[in-house]
C-alpha cells in the first residue's frame, strides 16, 4: 500500500508539473461544455445532464489515451523504468500506482465540470441523485478507457504509437453495441456470440448506471474489466522489462 | 556480502554472461572492467534483480536474487548506466520519492536527505528541476538516490562516465570514503580509475571472467602498465 501510494503521488506530481495536464484539462472542459450547450441542452427543455453524459463516451476516446499514453512509454524511453525497478517496487505496485494516479486525474477533470451541474440546478429542478450516479458511472467508465491506455502504453516506448493504438482499441469497445457493427457480426457469428460482443460495450453498462440504476452486473463488469487489463499490463511489463 | 555462483544469461543466440562466479566481502570495492559488450552491465543488472538469470544464482546480503528480489533491492543502492532520472522533478522531490519507496520513516526523512545531499554536494541544486541540471550534477543525483537509506551494497554502473576530471575525482573520493562499511561494485573502462578506487578487480570479456586480482598485480603482470595487461588479456583471445 505504502509503495503504491508513493508511486501514485509521484505520477500525480509529474502530471501537474508539466503544462500537458493543464492543456488536457482545458481541452476537455472546453469540449465538454461546448458540446453540451451546443447540443440540445436548451432545446429539450428538461433540467438534466443527459446531453453531457451522452457525449462523454466519445470524448473519453481521446482524453483517456492522452492521459495514459505517457505512463509506461515515457519510462521506457528515458530508461527510468530501470531506475524504478532497481528500487524495492514490484511490477504490480508500480502498475496500480500509475493507474490510480491517471484515474484520479480523470476524476479531477470530471469534477471540474461542476458548473454544468450548477447551471442545471439554476435552470430547473433536476434529479441530483441521477446526476450523481451519472458522474459515478462516468468515473467507472473512464477507468475502463484508462486501463486500455495503460496497457497500450506498456507495449511500446513511443507515446504516439501508444496513443493511436489505445484510441483504436477504445473505439472497438465503445462501438461494440452499434447496430451497424452488430449487423455485420450477425452475418457470420451465432446469436450468443453477437450478444456477448454487445455486452462488452462500455456504453451498454454506462447507460443503466447513469439512469440511476446501480446494478451489480454493471459494476462488476467494470471492476472485472479493469482488473483483467491491469493483470495483462503487469504481464507485459514483466515480459518486456528485459527488452 | 555478495556471493555469485555460476551466473549465466543469454539473449537469444548471444551468451551475454557465461558461468560467472565471485565473492565480495564488506569493505571491498570491486572494479568491473572489460571491453564494451563484455557483460558487465548484464551481470550488474542481474544482481539488482532487473533481469532474471538463465542459470546459476547469487546471494546479496544473504538474500537470493531469484527468490527474494524485493529484499535484495532493499539491500542494494543501484545506479544505472547513463543515470536515467525523472527529469520533471526537483532534486528534493525526487529524493523524497526515493525515501518513500525505500521506507525511510517521516521522522528520519529530513536527516536522511540532508545526509545524502551532503555526501553528494547537492545543496545548491536542491530546488532545481533535474532536467535542467548539468551532467555532473545529474550523476550526483543518481548517486544520491542510490545512497538513500544507507544500503549495505552499492552497484554503480559507470559512475564517472562523461564527467570532467574534477568531477571524476570527486566521485572516486566519494566511493573511497564510503568503502569501509559497504560492499561496492563499480564498472568502468577507465583503467586508472581501478587503481584509484578499487582494492580488487575482475576483468570480464565476452561474458566470462578472465582475471580476478588486484589492480597492483595487474600492473605488475603487464610489465608496469595496466593498459598493456588489459590489452593482452582481452585481445589475446581473438
Amino acid at each position: 500500500m505504502h509503495t503504491i501510494a508513493a508511486v501514485m503521488k509521484r505520477e500525480l506530481k509529474a502530471y501537474f508539473s508539466t503544462p500537458v495536464a493543464y492543456v488536457l484539462l482545458f481541452v476537455f472542459l472546453f469540449f465538454a461544455s461546448f458540446l453540451t450547450f451546443r447540443g440540445r441542452y436548451f432545446e429539450v427543455r428538461q433540467a438534466d445532464l443527459r446531453i453531457f453524459f451522452d457525449m462523454l463516451p466519445m470524448l473519453f476516446i481521446f482524453l483517456a489515451p492522452a492521459i495514459g499514453m505517457r505512463l509506461w512509454s515515457e519510462e521506457r524511453k528515458t530508461g527510468t523504468i530501470e531506475l524504478l525497478f532497481s528500487m524495492p517496487v514490484t511490477v504490480k505496485q508500480a502498475v496500480i500506482g500509475k493507474y490510480l494516479a491517471a484515474w484520479i486525474f480523470i476524476g479531477v477533470a470530471l469534477l471540474l465540470t461542476f458548473p454544468l451541474v450548477i447551471t442545471t440546478n439554476y435552470l430547473g429542478n433536476p434529479d441530483n441523485f441521477v446526476i450523481f450516479t451519472g458522474y459515478l458511472g462516468a468515473f467507472l467508465l473512464s477507468g475502463c478507457y484508462l486501463v486500455i491506455s495503460i496497457f497500450c502504453s506498456s507495449i511500446t516506448s513511443s507515446q504516439v504509437i501508444s496513443f493511436i493504438v489505445s484510441v483504436m482499441v477504445c473505439s472497438i469497445f465503445v462501438f461494440a453495441d452499434y447496430p451497424s457493427m452488430l449487423n455485420v457480426l450477425q452475418t457470420f457469428l451465432p446469436a450468443a456470440m453477437v450478444e456477448a460482443v454487445e455486452n462488452m460495450s462500455f456504453v451498454v453498462h454506462f447507460e443503466s448506471i447513469r439512469r440511476g440504476v446501480l446494478e451489480f452486473r454493471d459494476i462488476s463488469f467494470y471492476l472485472l474489466f479493469i482488473t483483467g487489463w491491469i493483470a495483462a499490463t503487469c504481464l507485459m511489463i514483466n515480459e518486456r522489462r528485459e527488452a | 556480502m555478495i556471493n555469485v555462483k555460476n551466473l549465466s544469461k543469454r539473449f537469444g543466440p548471444i551468451i551475454a554472461v557465461d558461468d560467472v562466479s565471485f565473492q565480495i566481502k564488506k569493505g571491498d570495492v570491486l572494479g568491473f572492467i572489460g571491453p564494451n559488450g563484455a557483460g558487465k552491465t548484464t551481470t550488474m543488472r542481474m544482481l539488482a534483480c532487473l533481469i532474471q538469470p538463465d542459470g546459476g544464482t547469487a546471494l546479496v546480503n544473504g538474500f537470493n536474487i531469484v527468490e527474494k528480489p524485493l529484499q535484495v533491492r532493499y539491500s542494494i543502492g543501484y545506479m544505472p548506466e547513463n543515470t536515467p532520472l525523472y527529469g520533471e522533478m526537483t532534486t528534493l522531490s525526487f529524493l523524497n520519492f526515493v525515501c518513500d519507496v525505500r521506507r525511510v520513516s517521516k521522522k528520519k526523512r529530513d536527516e536522511e536527505i540532508e545526509r545524502v545531499v551532503g555526501i553528494c554536494s547537492l545543496h545548491s541544486v536542491r530546488h532545481q528541476t533535474i532536467e535542467t541540471l548539468s551532467k555532473g550534477y545529474k550523476k550526483r543525483v543518481g548517486l544520491a538516490q542510490a545512497l538513500v537509506s544507507d544500503p549495505p551494497v552499492l552497484i554503480l554502473d559507470e559512475p564517472t562516465d562523461g564527467l570532467d576530471p574534477n568531477q571524476k575525482r570527486d566521485v572516486r573520493d566519494m566511493i573511497t570514503s564510503m568503502a569501509k562499511n559497504k560492499a561496492i561494485i563499480v564498472s568502468t573502462h577507465i583503467l586508472e580509475e581501478l587503481e584509484a578506487t578499487c582494492n580488487r578487480s575482475i576483468v570480464i570479456s565476452r561474458g566470462s571472467i578472465v582475471a580476478d586480482s588486484t589492480p597492483a598485480e595487474f600492473r605488475e603482470t603487464g610489465g608496469g602498465s595496466i593498459d598493456r595487461y588489459f590489452e593482452n588479456i582481452t585481445r589475446g583471445e581473438n
